[in-house]
């Protein structure tokens, strides 16, 4: 066990490095640096008028060295978490940064514990009354859930709570708690908030898992060693329970990885529209006001947090299913 | 005595004999269309791709022009009957209001006109696929359009005063056309990565494995944001049009590639390929003359269910702002003005671009299921 994490983790590392890289070129890519934009804004007010202050400026960022040095300069900063400047809000990125960055993960957490245990028991009661009115009614929502936009759901539902309830679902904190420290009853105002983006950003993956354990558990429930199980007279509930599920739960685990990146795709969307105190907004912003350096920060941020979701579900694949740890 | 055996009718082959002779694609044919949603969807992309084609010959007002007094219409409604008795469809006239208190226009339907919807009546001057010019639409109210623009707006109007139906038509031109291209470019990428994948395995695949695995693992919304944010703002629609499509394709190709790489490692194991290979046969004339058209087939439904996750991609990143934006027209676009929970509070008609793009979506998911189960006609029936 201990030699696979190990291997994973071989693996693991280099992606984390080209992940970097590719933050990197994002932050490059715009015409001319970051600081063009920010030094022809400071010009046009009067605020910076000759060139010494701009090379200043320049070294200060470290523009004027070779890319490979501000490449090395970036990741040991981040390295140190320490994420450079906002050009836009003139403010560490790691201040901004941090606290979303937790709403983030919570956010996602609760989403995909949300997503789990609403699909599985819907996954085995469509498969177990295969082709009954209950199947055919889950397979048609999750065709809808699949094939509707996220930020779709989250309009709609917005919409119809302002018109018809006149309520506003927007941001996760009520307004005597956004900008309040933490205590206790933030976090039962948070939780009491954050049912609704989680039910709408788990729509999507809920609809995906529910076809998928539907379908494992047909192929396993048409196997002899099923058969046997209700010709020796084991209950029905025990026959399906006991041996199918955990077997088409497998292929359920494997997947789960590959869900944080479409999970926290979907949540950029949803939280910009539902104005939810995450990551993406701010992402989005830093992207259109081309503040490249947060920008970067945030992409690596949250590839980051996508790998290793993804690392963390092939351990736990493999801790199931001893023929992963073993032959991979 | 001759004759007679001439003459003996000649037998049609029985519905089981007719199967053995049939071809692949007879088979795989026949399979899809018993799958009546698939049919029922394929028959709606049909639809959406004609409309694609034409988008000016079913459009009422030109998507562009702007009527400062026309702004937020709802829907008008279509009639069908007047009391029980059923008339040619027809709508009512527009009467506005400028709201004293907000100073916002208020829409009324006026009950004394009624016009009676026409088709192919002249409207707006086009150009067909930029050769032919013309001004014939498939319905309008034939009214005298010189001095205001004519009061039919199915879909309403936006903040600009332009026509929603006629801008959806437009923009399912580019969203759907989206698709197409960008698929092109993943079959591109798919097939040769994954071929290379398949067919040569070892370090090849390895490498190759890595690189999907690496990509798959990227959140692809804020990749393709970044990415999109570095489009220069001063580029022409044209060029931003396939540089958003590039975008999305750079990172939906896994999937292709994984789909074809999995289909030559079980192919390179068949009787028939291990025998031509025997023969002699060159490695390329192997590919193309015996592997490929034994999973075309698959290679066709992949492609299918590749489709709605472009154009999801695609409407995500207008919508946000960061993919097409104005003056080009696409699903996304539209989107675009109902971001704001005031927007469509105000004018929930401005969500109508969505309900488009899950009809299509779904479409595409549907058929592109029909086909992957179609695609193996020697299959058992499940």
């Amino acid at each position: 066990m201990l030699q696979f994490i190990f291997r994973r983790l071989l693996i693991f590392i280099p992606m984390l490095l080209l992940m970097s890289v590719v933050a990197f070129a994002i932050i490059q890519a715009p015409p001319g640096d970051f600081l063009t934009d920010y030094i022809a804004q400071l010009q046009a007010t009067g605020e910076l008028a000759d060139e010494s202050e701009v090379e200043a400026l320049r070294s200060q960022y470290g523009l004027d060295q070779p890319l490979y040095v501000q490449y090395i300069k970036w990741v040991w900063g981040i390295v140190q978490w320490d994420l450079g400047l906002s050009i836009e809000w003139r403010r560490p990125v790691v201040e901004l940064v941090n606290e979303r960055l937790a709403m983030t993960i919570v956010l996602g957490v609760s989403t995909i514990l949300f997503t789990w245990t609403l699909a599985v028991p819907i996954g085995i009661l469509s498969a177990v009354k295969k082709y009954s009115a209950i199947d055919y009614f889950f397979t048609i929502l999750s065709y809808l859930g699949v094939g509707t936009p996220n930020f779709m759901i989250a309009l709609v539902v917005m919409w119809f709570a302002f018109s018809w309830f006149d309520i506003k679902v927007t941001g996760l904190f009520s307004e005597e708690y956004i900008s309040a420290p933490w205590s206790m009853g933030k976090v039962v105002d948070m939780l009491s908030n954050l049912w609704v983006p989680m039910l709408i950003l788990g729509t999507d993956g809920t609809a995906r898992f529910t076809r998928i354990v539907r379908a494992n558990l047909l192929d396993e429930m048409s196997k002899p060693y099923v058969e046997t199980a209700r010709a020796k007279g084991l209950p029905e509930w025990k026959v399906v329970l006991k041996y199918p599920v955990r077997i088409a739960l497998n292929p359920f685990v494997s997947t789960a990885g590959l869900e944080l990146p479409r999970l926290i795709s979907g949540q950029l969307i949803v939280a910009t529209v539902m104005s939810l105190p995450t990551l993406g907004p701010l992402l989005l912003r830093a992207l259109l006001s081309q503040d490249m350096f947060m920008a970067g920060s945030i992409v690596l941020i949250l590839t980051t947090l996508t790998l290793i979701g993804v690392l963390l579900s092939d351990i736990v694949l493999a801790l199931m299913d001893p023929r992963i740890r073993i032959g991979a | 005595m001759a004759s007679q055996t001439q003459s003996l009718p000649i037998q049609r082959p029985s519905e089981e004999e007719q199967i053995y002779i049939a071809s692949q694609w007879k088979l795989i044919w026949w399979r899809f269309i018993r799958h009546r949603i698939a049919v029922a969807s394929s028959i709606v992309v049909a639809l959406f791709y004609i409309v694609a084609l034409f988008p000016e010959f079913f459009s009422i007002h030109d998507p562009r022009a702007e009527f400062a007094s026309r702004t937020f219409i709802p829907p008008q409604r279509i009639h069908f009957f007047d009391g029980l008795a059923p008339q040619l469809p027809y709508v009512h006239g527009l009467e506005g209001k400028r709201n004293p208190v907000n100073l916002a226009m208020e829409w009324q339907k006026d009950e004394t006109t009624r016009h009676t919807i026409q088709y192919f009546v002249r409207g707006y001057e086009y150009k067909m696929f930029g050769l032919l010019t013309t001004d014939i639409h498939l319905f309008g109210l034939g009214v005298d359009t010189s001095a205001a623009p004519q009061p039919f707006y199915p879909l309403g109007t936006d903040r600009m005063g332009r026509d929603m139906f006629s801008r959806l038509m437009y923009g399912t031109r580019v969203s759907m056309s989206i698709g197409l291209v960008g698929v092109a470019l993943n079959i591109f990428l798919g097939s040769m990565l994954g071929g290379l994948s398949g067919l040569r395995g070892g370090m090849t695949d390895a490498v190759i494995q890595r690189i999907i695995e690496f990509v798959r693992a990227i959140p692809t919304i804020p990749l393709w944001l970044a990415l999109s944010a570095a489009v220069p703002r001063d580029w022409s629609i044209m060029r931003v049009y396939f540089a958003i499509t590039i975008i999305i394709s750079l990172i939906e190709w896994t999937r292709l590639a994984r789909e074809v790489r999995g289909r030559f490692l079980a192919m390179r194991e068949e009787d028939f390929v291990l025998a031509s290979r025997l023969y002699g046969t060159s490695e390329i004339r192997i590919v193309f003359r015996h592997m490929l058209p034994s999973f075309l087939s698959h290679i066709i439904a992949a492609t299918t269910l590749a489709i709605p996750g472009i154009i999801i991609a695609e409407t995500s990143l207008s919508f946000l702002g960061l993919g097409l934006r104005e003056p080009a027209i696409s699903w996304g676009v539209l989107l675009f003005e109902a971001q704001t929970l005031q927007a469509v509070a105000e004018a929930s008609w401005l969500l109508i671009p969505g309900v488009f793009v899950l009809i299509a979506v779904m479409a595409f998911n549907f058929m592109g299921d029909g086909l992957r189960d179609a695609a193996d006609p020697y299959a058992a029936r499940t």
